[in-house]
């Protein structure tokens, strides 16, 4: 497909204003870049950066809480706090790194040089960084948020006036909650027309890598959950600015309305989180245990089946609310059931490793601590599916040892593992080992440390959300080991920072295939050239870069075929095979290279279009016709602009 | 990469996780014991019947636990890197495995499902017999208890009769709250527009401890509630006393410094114990073991200190609650009555604050 301006117009004609940028390297092309590797790099780098913030919240979360009667916050610093830590690690850390290793990942996987919508792709991070930053923003300007990262009716939607919750925090949160959105939907998209509509020939569905197949499955789940938070935010918004009672029981609402608005999306979000994380594990674990992943089918079908079954289950959120024994039957069952794909994969996952070669890298390592601890979590869970039970666990600490354990202990783990094995593929380089090691050995003493004890001290009557507790009931020397415990964790996060800091500089050469990988995005060099393969490849088999390597003699066992064999890894510039896959929808210059290449030239709109959202994010905060004004005329321009900029650069 | 760590530190670390969890799961649960909010120690029916539940089950989960950890550990360990299995046979997957661990969880989940589903039944039944009815409120950041029959109105801790039902009629007329008394039920949010019923009841008299477990806002943490449970002849005489006025007369100076001076009453009642006001009914105060929420202790210095200086105690959003204001406009809980006054200067003294606490200490 070619674009209008191909056609139509004559390079001495285009008016100046809509000429792309040109250059891909250096500085300035982070900013204009289109390339999906450049974007998850630029995806996973922030969200690395919301971590470090989101840890310093909890460390001062925990270094209150580490006596009875603390001082060191007030009331109010904490409840911001802990309110940032959750929207922090959940909208700014755990989706755009999910984000960051689709990004780069996904088309390499499925023999593309791009996703389907480059500069769409592109907005959605320039959307997540003044997303994040306007909620940030928020510290400054009148008060952060601090209703609690899920913000319950009518406690954040009463209007400022009553006084229930100072500050205008609320206001930031439902905002940029929704602003986050906008970014989460549009890369969901792409995801999934450049997963249906990219793939290299040869390569069907049932021949993806796990991990592309849980980003699809992730990108569904993305695309329909996204609008139910956006409409009880907006309501939420609308009831604290503009008078409306959309949770106001005196005028005849009900507040528990906003409660199945919100897990409508809430329980699809957390398998929005693990899902990619499920994905990295089933990549990680068959390459260091030099067997395919046990189940391949099942496993597909059991992450598809979680998406749809997590429609089913969000009012397990709400067992405390009265439903009723008739919801509260149905839904205790439902949670229960989703418990049957999920024990199904970690079962295969155990199976892929059983009769391996197990190499304990420091990938394989944290992937199998994610085994480990998800199964923990994930048994929390089946307890909280009792539901009389959860009557006495939610709203306490032993919900948040749940969650934190499939949360951090696994879908964190699973993608630092992912980090350390596909840093080579990003740069060229290896992480350093050793440290990788010490860093997983003080990232599980740490996490066990802080959140093993909050099981108990749950059950022994401590809720959450609590700035302070008594002395006298039990809870000291637990919350004190869980404050050690948090410390060691932020050890453990500042090695792995080092490492990634240090290796990207001096880290050992890696080679292309350090690890004698399995699927198709380690058939190309690394780092990955621009265009990722300098022939489109064309698929044969499931695991295509290991079935080039390897064939199985009758009774399956592994013989070396020689070297040479279909290979793709040659550099030679040709144009794209036709079919089924090949080049992105956009056609541009490559820029730089001088590959010959067509790839998808770089763009200033995504980022003035997102800058755009901004200015209307703020209008909505101050209720500014002028900024309004000035985000409707930066959108309306940004959007004429990309799609009247020329598809490619002339010469 | 190959691992070149030496057997015995594998070994090392390869036990050090479960023994910490078993030294934490020893330790910790220990600790608490006896802290009257323990969902360990049921004693109620409604709690019983939850321990009864949740104990099998959770006893199994751990089995499964601590069967897929150490099987984590053993199968990694047996089927590492050794010269001679570098290149594995390729087992694709086993349709029979599959099935069975499929089927074997979902049998497990449905016989746990059965007496789950039947308590949610039962616990959801109206209560039957001699039950006690009261209306419990939530407010930011106490608990209002209206008892329907009696007429009569408390705050922070619910007396109760043992051995009998009572029947909790739950309300907000603000936001989200969560009445919990872990020793006695599970927990049941209070929502704005929504009554909601939960059923308590204690084995035996004593003193059973809860929070308020739904944020709330500012003093969340500082939301408790107590229930005393006394023997039936007890209860009837608590009741009794509960409806008498006030045991010194309610006039002259108190009436002044709680009425015009610092306008008290615009929150709290003094004389009369039927009445439910905005803020909590202080008629019988001297009956109840704590205040403020049921943080404090109830006595003299610690009353001394409230009634002057509240917000340093509990937080508060009642810098704008001042003589003259109405409550309930931008005013949630207690001004301060030395810092943060209109003219900088505190308007309450000491022997103001003295006066007025010896008055509701000396009330029965």
């Amino acid at each position: 497909m070619t674009s209008v301006s191909d056609a139509v117009v004559l390079p001495s004609a285009e008016p100046s204003l809509l000429r792309r940028p040109r250059a891909t390297t250096g500085f300035w092309s982070w900013f204009t870049t289109v390339d999906h590797k450049k974007i998850g790099i630029l995806y996973g780098a922030t969200a690395l950066l919301f971590l470090c913030l989101g840890g310093l919240e909890a460390l001062l979360i925990r270094t209150q809480l580490a006596q009875p009667d603390g001082t060191v916050l007030t009331a109010a610093q904490y409840n911001t706090l802990f309110t940032m830590h959750g929207t922090t690690m959940i909208f700014l850390m755990g989706m755009p790194l999910a984000v960051a290793f689709g990004n780069y990942l996904v088309p390499l996987q499925i023999g593309a040089r791009d996703v389907a919508f480059p500069r769409i792709n592109m907005l959605g991070y320039w959307i997540f960084l003044f997303g994040g930053i306007f909620i940030y923003s928020s510290f400054f300007l009148g008060g952060a948020p601090n209703g609690g990262w899920f913000g319950y009716t009518p406690l954040t939607s009463s209007p400022i006036s009553a006084g229930v919750l100072p500050g205008r925090g609320a206001d930031f949160w439902a905002v940029g909650i929704v602003m986050l959105g906008i970014g989460s939907v549009t890369s969901a998209l792409n995801f999934i027309v450049t997963i249906l509509n990219c793939r290299a020939p040869g390569m069907t569905l049932m021949r993806m890598p796990i991990f592309t197949w849980m980003m699809l499955v992730t990108a569904f789940l993305t695309l329909f959950a996204m609008p139910p938070v956006t409409a009880a935010l907006t309501m939420v918004f609308f009831d604290r600015n503009f008078g409306t009672t959309f949770f106001d029981a005196v005028k005849g609402a009900d507040p528990l309305l906003y409660q199945h608005l919100f897990w409508l999306f809430g329980h699809p979000e957390v398998y929005i989180l693990i899902l990619p994380g499920m994905g990295i594990v089933s990549e990680v674990l068959p390459v260091y245990s030099r067997k395919p992943i046990f189940g391949y089918q099942v496993v597909v079908f059991s992450g598809i089946a979680i998406g749809f079954l997590g429609w089913g289950v969000w009012a397990h959120h709400m067992f405390a609310t009265g439903l009723g024994p008739a919801a509260l039957t149905a839904f205790g069952l439902s949670t229960m059931l989703i418990a049957i794909p999920t024990g199904v994969k970690i079962f295969n996952w155990l199976g892929t490793v059983w009769g391996g070669s197990v190499r304990f890298s420091a990938a394989m390592l944290f992937c199998l601590g994610f085994i480990a601890q998800f199964t923990i979590g994930g048994l929390s869970g089946v307890l909280h599916a009792v539901v009389p039970s959860d009557t006495q666990q939610t709203d306490t600490y032993f919900v948040i040892a749940h969650f934190h354990y499939v949360l951090f202990g696994g879908l964190l783990f699973a993608m630092v593992g992912g980090i350390f094995y596909w840093f080579p593929k990003m740069t060229g380089r290896l992480m350093d080992e050793k440290l990788g090691k010490w860093t997983f050995w003080a990232m599980v003493l740490g996490f066990n440390l802080t959140f093993f004890p909050m099981h108990i001290v749950g059950l022994e009557g401590m809720p959450r959300r609590t700035y302070r507790y008594g002395s006298g009931l039990g809870w000291d020397v637990p919350n004190l080991i869980e404050t050690v415990g948090a410390y060691v964790l932020a050890f453990a996060v500042l090695l792995f920072v080092v490492n990634l800091i240090v290796s990207f500089r001096r880290g050992q050469p890696s080679g292309d295939d350090p690890w004698d990988a399995r699927t198709l995005e380690w058939t190309t060099p690394n780092p990955v050239p621009e265009y990722n393969f300098a022939e489109v490849p064309v698929v044969t088999s499931r695991d295509e870069a290991w079935h080039r390597k390897y064939a199985e003699d009758a009774d399956g066992n592994l013989v070396r075929l020689p070297k040479g064999g279909a290979d793709a890894g040659t550099a030679v510039a040709t144009e794209p095979v036709s079919g089924k896959g090949g080049p992105p929808a956009e056609q541009g210059d490559g820029g730089g290279g001088g590959h010959g290449i067509h790839m998808p030239s770089p763009s200033y709109y995504p980022m003035i279009l997102a800058a755009g959202i901004l200015a209307f994010a703020y209008a909505a905060i101050y209720h500014s016709l002028l900024l309004c004004t000035v985000g409707a005329i930066v959108v309306l321009f940004a959007v004429y602009a990309w799609m009247l900029e020329p598809g490619t650069e002339p010469a | 990469m190959t691992d070149r760590e030496s057997p015995r530190r594998r070994r090392v670390h390869g036990v050090a996780r479960p023994a910490l969890l078993a030294a934490s799961v020893l330790l910790l649960s220990a600790c608490a014991g006896e802290n009257n909010q323990n969902t360990f120690n049921p004693a109620g029916p409604s709690a019983h019947k939850i321990d009864n539940l949740f104990m099998p089950i959770a006893i199994a989960a751990t089995v499964v636990c601590v069967g897929v950890v150490v099987a984590t550990f053993v199968v990694s360990w047996r089927f590492r890197n050794r010269p001679g299995n570098e290149n594995p046979r390729q087992l694709h997957g086993s349709t029979a495995l599959e099935i069975g661990w499929t089927v074997v969880p979902a049998l497990v989940l449905a016989i746990i499902a059965v007496p789950t589903v039947s308590t949610i039944w039962t616990l959801s039944k109206e209560p039957t017999g001699d039950v006690l009815n009261v209306t419990v409120t939530g407010k930011q950041w106490w608990w209002q208890y209206e008892y329907d029959r009696e007429k009569v109105v408390t705050a922070n801790e619910l007396v109760i009769p043992a051995g009998r039902p009572v029947r909790l009629e739950l309300k907000s007329d603000n936001v989200v709250h969560s009445f919990w008394v872990p020793e006695l039920a599970g927990k049941q949010d209070v929502i704005p527009g929504r009554n909601q019923k939960l059923v308590i009841e204690a084995d035996e008299p004593g003193l059973y401890k809860g929070q308020c477990a739904e944020y709330c806002g500012l003093a969340h943490a500082d939301m408790r509630l107590r229930v005393r449970a006394l023997s039936e002849a007890d209860f009837r005489t608590w009741i009794r006393d509960q409806q008498q006025g006030p045991s010194q007369p309610y006039k002259g100076e108190i009436a002044e410094l709680t009425g015009k001076r610092f306008e008290c009453v615009n929150c709290h009642v003094f004389d009369d114990s039927s009445k439910a006001v905005y803020g909590p009914n202080l008629t019988h105060l001297r009956s109840r073991e704590t205040f403020a929420g049921a943080t404090e202790d109830l006595n003299r210095e610690n009353l001394i200190g409230w009634l002057l200086d509240a917000p340093s105690r509990v937080p508060m959003q009642a810098k704008r609650c001042r003589v003259g204001l109405a409550p309930d406009t931008d005013c949630v809980g207690m001004p301060s009555f030395t810092q943060h006054t209109p003219k900088g200067k505190p308007v309450m003294t000491r022997t103001e604050a003295e006066t007025i606490a010896d008055w509701l200490l000396e009330e029965r």
